[in-house]
């Protein structure tokens, strides 16, 4: 075999699982043993000490001595080990097989492209035999291949029937937690049978050996024919190095997406297409797909926003909602319960979330279901998970990627879940999210529409303290920008207060926080609408704050915002794009901060 | 997509996210070729730019041409380059080759503690300004809360048991028995104040993934890794005293992968030609939880 192309080759992780002391290290030793993959001299020299020490020689020995010569840079740890076989390089991730260290079972599965589960012939189906099996099934890992070790220990003639009973026990099982598994296969793996070769020990058995049944699981690619998916991850505008793109960065979960696509970010609704997919020190490119760790910038400027899910419009539209079904498996050290909060993390989607109720609780030692309000420590569950947001997600059934998440318990991660389902509700938020979905689009384009008019449309918000004349900075930049043939008009909430918002007004108005925030509300979407039919809009009020003014940026559609504070605060310099002194000249600072 | 690009876009998806998730972040670069490679990485995450502080901490017993090549690419790249040092211990000579310490005790004083009270804040950090070239006392002392680091699985025992975000208790602390669970792409982001987290992006590469992709990608190296006509080059590179180049005939970055794919260097150890990995037995994981990199 040629090494150079060896490195050509495919690269499979595979995950080894099962009951503590079925025979894990056993396996890795053998297989690591008969392909040739030790170091010369290392079976001899653990031999050699065998015989010195008095010790029967095992496999499992191979893994301890190169675990101790890891500093001398033998590549084996207590995580990962390699070797090849004619067609490709495996990486196998030894999985502790101690409850204790499930969360590390976990880390390691979830990088597995498949998985070797080891049962013991001798003590048959364990409480971790289950509950491995069914975190390989939510952790999404369909290839499996059960091995039934230790089969030289059974006397000769119970054998067969020893092998069948767990088989046909443990198929049952695993097809309740929807695995059909690639093959059952009778290993000796001290003895070496059905290993890397097969043995003639098992007669009655004519399947593959451990090595061909690793050759022929498939490398783990998805279906390629998955609807787009990405979620934005961060907003890149590095202005200050004089780059003026904006620029939409994240992972493609599925699919792909092309220059040109309209897109849909949810949970806001918002559209806008893509104008360029962005690279650096590559070529360009036209498209990017699954994996690929991407960049675009858009046509229509929308304040995107990290969390939200983006689709291409006309592809089948995720899902979305704050209440959702799910299937958990908790790792906490203090239950998953109803009453206490919690984060939950989807993607770049994260926001609170409390445990709203559990169907069922699944206990892996006995099979059965329980009726519980909360959730143990290594238990598997299905429950409802109400959300202080609402977030975009598929279901873990029609798209893994985006239909699974984890729980976070103060700072750590305690929980990980698949989604099932969504639960209906309404909130204020998916009412705006419904607003953007159902907005009836005139044929005119926005950037049409600015060339009929010569301007872009954009929202100037000035706000400041009560006594601050933030009135007068307004009129003087609407005037200005009026003599220069711009379509402008300025709005102060006052104009709203008494007209659109009357039917909720009080005598303290603005102090009271629920009626505020929903003047505010109101002053946002007549400013969206004053922008949709292109205009420079100017709106005046008291002490925004970066909350209000987050709220605003979520109901206007274009992300052309410009926010200005007046007056000498330096501790709003964070919040706000401009702040400038009270005083004749602001108005001219603000008109050399517009775009365009 | 080739194993390359799988490994390329899984880092550039972790740099993202802990520029996105740590307000106070910076990228340890020690000049190596990991550390170099993880910088083209940042450059390609973030579209050219390389948005947060690069750490060097200067032992100044680093080989005079990594200095020279650090500030060469840091003009050349616009990086936000800062350095600390162990200015104490240097003062009253502490050091291995001033014959004081043994080598162990000299990378705890020069490395590791000038490391902690850098990343801290504790003692002086010093920024380079781009309009003179030179260095000046930073006045930023907030301590960083996220550190990128780039070490990879493959190099030595313990960093095998490293998580892609591995916190750091107050004490520099790493608790390896009890890590954080990391699956889908999670990453443990939620930390307690007086805490902090170290980025792992690298953690799958191994040294061979490294040069196929410095080729790949033209990432400038020092040219230490090279033969230069003596039949010998750094394989990897540390201080003058405790780093002894090997014997190779590799001029180029093509002769360096095929070195490494026949065999050559297949069993012998990245880290050999480092002394300190050798005085101790374990001493190498008491550093690294004393923070060593």
């Amino acid at each position: 075999m040629d090494i150079c192309d060896f490195h050509e080759r495919k690269e499979m992780n595979i995950v080894i699982v099962g009951h503590v002391d079925h025979g894990k290290s056993t396996v890795i030793g053998r297989l690591l043993a008969d392909t040739g993959s030790l170091p010369d001299g290392k079976l001899e020299t653990v031999r050699e000490l065998c015989r010195r020490t008095s010790k029967p020689f095992e496999y499992a020995f191979l893994l301890d001595a190169l675990k101790d010569e890891r500093s001398q840079g033998i590549t084996i740890d207590t995580a990962r080990c390699f070797f090849k076989t004619e067609l490709r390089k495996y990486i196998i991730i030894d999985a502790p097989g101690h409850i204790e260290f499930l969360k590390n079972m976990i880390t390691g599965a979830s990088r597995a492209d498949a998985a070797l589960l080891v049962i013991d012939a001798n003590e048959g189906i364990c409480e971790n035999s289950r509950r491995h099996g069914y975190m390989l099934s939510m952790l999404g890992i369909k290839q499996i291949a059960v091995l039934v070790n230790k089969l030289d220990l059974v006397p000769r003639s119970e054998r067969q029937d020893v092998f069948g009973k767990i088989m046909s026990d443990y198929s049952v099982f695993l097809s309740q937690v929807g695995i059909t598994p690639s093959c059952f296969i009778p290993t000796s793996a001290y003895m070496g049978y059905n290993i890397a070769a097969r043995g003639d020990e098992f007669p009655w058995y004519d399947g593959v050996t451990v090595l061909k049944a690793l050759d022929s699981f498939a490398e783990s690619s998805p279906p390629d024919d998955l609807p787009f998916r990405m979620w934005v991850q961060d907003v890149y505008k590095f202005t200050n190095e004089n780059d003026n793109r904006r620029i939409i960065a994240g992972s493609v979960s599925s699919g792909s997406l092309c220059a040109g696509d309209e897109i849909m970010l949810l949970p806001s609704g918002k559209k806008t297409s893509v104008k360029s997919i962005e690279v650096f020190n590559e070529p360009p490119k036209s498209s990017v797909s699954r994996g690929y760790a991407a960049g675009f910038c858009m046509t229509e400027q929308i304040y995107a926003k990290r969390g939200e899910l983006i689709s291409i419009i006309g592809q089948k539209p995720p899902m979305y909602g704050s209440k959702i079904k799910a299937s958990v498996f908790w790792l906490g050290s203090e239950p998953f319960s109803p009453e206490k909060p919690y984060k939950i993390k989807l993607g770049t989607a994260q926001t609170g979330c409390r445990l709203d109720s559990v169907s069922s609780v699944f206990d892996a030692s006995t099979l059965e279901k329980l009726e519980r309000k909360h959730i143990k420590r290594h238990e598997v569950a299905d429950c409802v998970v109400r959300l202080d947001r609402p977030i975009a997600f598929d279901t873990a059934a029609e798209n893994p990627e985006t239909g699974r998440f984890v729980i976070v318990d103060g700072y750590e991660i305690s929980g990980g879940g698949i989604i099932t389902g969504a639960v209906g509700d309404e909130s204020a938020d998916e009412k705006l999210m419904l607003r953007n979905i159902k907005w009836i689009k005139s044929s005119i384009t926005a950037h049409e529409r600015g060339q009929y008019y010569g301007q872009r449309s954009q929202l100037i918000i000035i706000t400041g303290k009560t006594q601050t004349d933030k009135k007068s900075i307004a009129r003087t930049l609407e005037k200005r920008l009026l003599d220069e043939g711009k379509i402008a008009y300025y709005l102060g909430i006052g104009n709203l207060l008494y007209g659109v918002g009357s039917d909720i007004k009080s005598a303290n108005s603005m102090y009271s926080a629920k009626e505020r925030h929903e003047h505010i509300r109101r002053l946002g979407e007549l400013a969206n609408i004053m922008l949709d039919a292109g205009n420079i809009m100017i709106v005046t009020a008291n002490e925004l704050d970066s909350d209000e003014l987050d709220a605003l940026r979520q109901i206007i559609t274009i992300d052309a915002i410009l926010t200005v504070w007046v007056g000498n605060d330096v501790n709003r310099i964070r919040d706000f794009d401009l702040c400038v002194a009270d005083g004749a000249d602001a108005s001219d600072k603000i008109y050399d901060a517009l775009e365009g | 997509m080739t194993h390359l690009d799988n490994l390329e876009n899984n880092s550039i998806h972790i740099l993202r996210e802990a520029f996105n998730r740590f307000g106070s972040l910076c990228m340890l670069w020690s000049i190596g070729k990991d550390s170099t490679v993880l910088l083209s990485l940042a450059r390609k995450a973030f579209f050219g730019h390389v948005p947060f502080p690069l750490v060097h901490i200067d032992t100044h017993f680093k080989i005079p041409e990594m200095i020279e090549y650090r500030d060469r690419l840091a003009l050349e790249w616009h990086l936000d380059m800062v350095y600390g040092e162990n200015t104490r211990a240097l003062e009253s000579r502490l050091t291995f080759p001033d014959g004081n310490v043994s080598r162990i005790e000299c990378c705890r004083n020069l490395k590791t503690t000038a490391l902690q009270k850098t990343l801290s804040g504790e003692w002086p950090r010093y920024r380079m300004n781009h309009e003179t070239a030179c260095y000046e006392r930073d006045k930023n002392t907030e301590p960083y809360t996220g550190v990128i680091v780039g070490i990879r699985a493959d190099e030595e025992g313990s960093r095998s048991k490293e998580r892609y975000f591995s916190p750091r208790d107050d004490n520099n602390d790493w608790d390896i028995g009890d890590q954080p669970p990391e699956f889908w792409g999670q990453y443990k982001t939620d930390f307690k104040p007086g805490t902090h987290i170290r980025i792992h992006p690298l953690l799958d590469w191994t040294e061979l993934d490294v040069w196929e992709y410095i080729r790949r990608e033209n990432v400038p190296v020092v040219s230490l890794y090279f033969d230069r006509g003596d039949g010998k080059r750094y394989r990897s590179l540390g201080c003058l005293p405790c780093t002894t180049p090997v014997d190779s005939d590799a001029k180029n970055i093509d002769d360096i992968i095929e070195e490494l794919k026949t065999g050559k260097f297949a069993n012998i150890a990245e880290r050999s030609g480092r002394a300190q990995d050798k005085e101790d037995g374990g001493g190498l994981e008491e550093l690294r939880k004393d923070g060593y990199m």
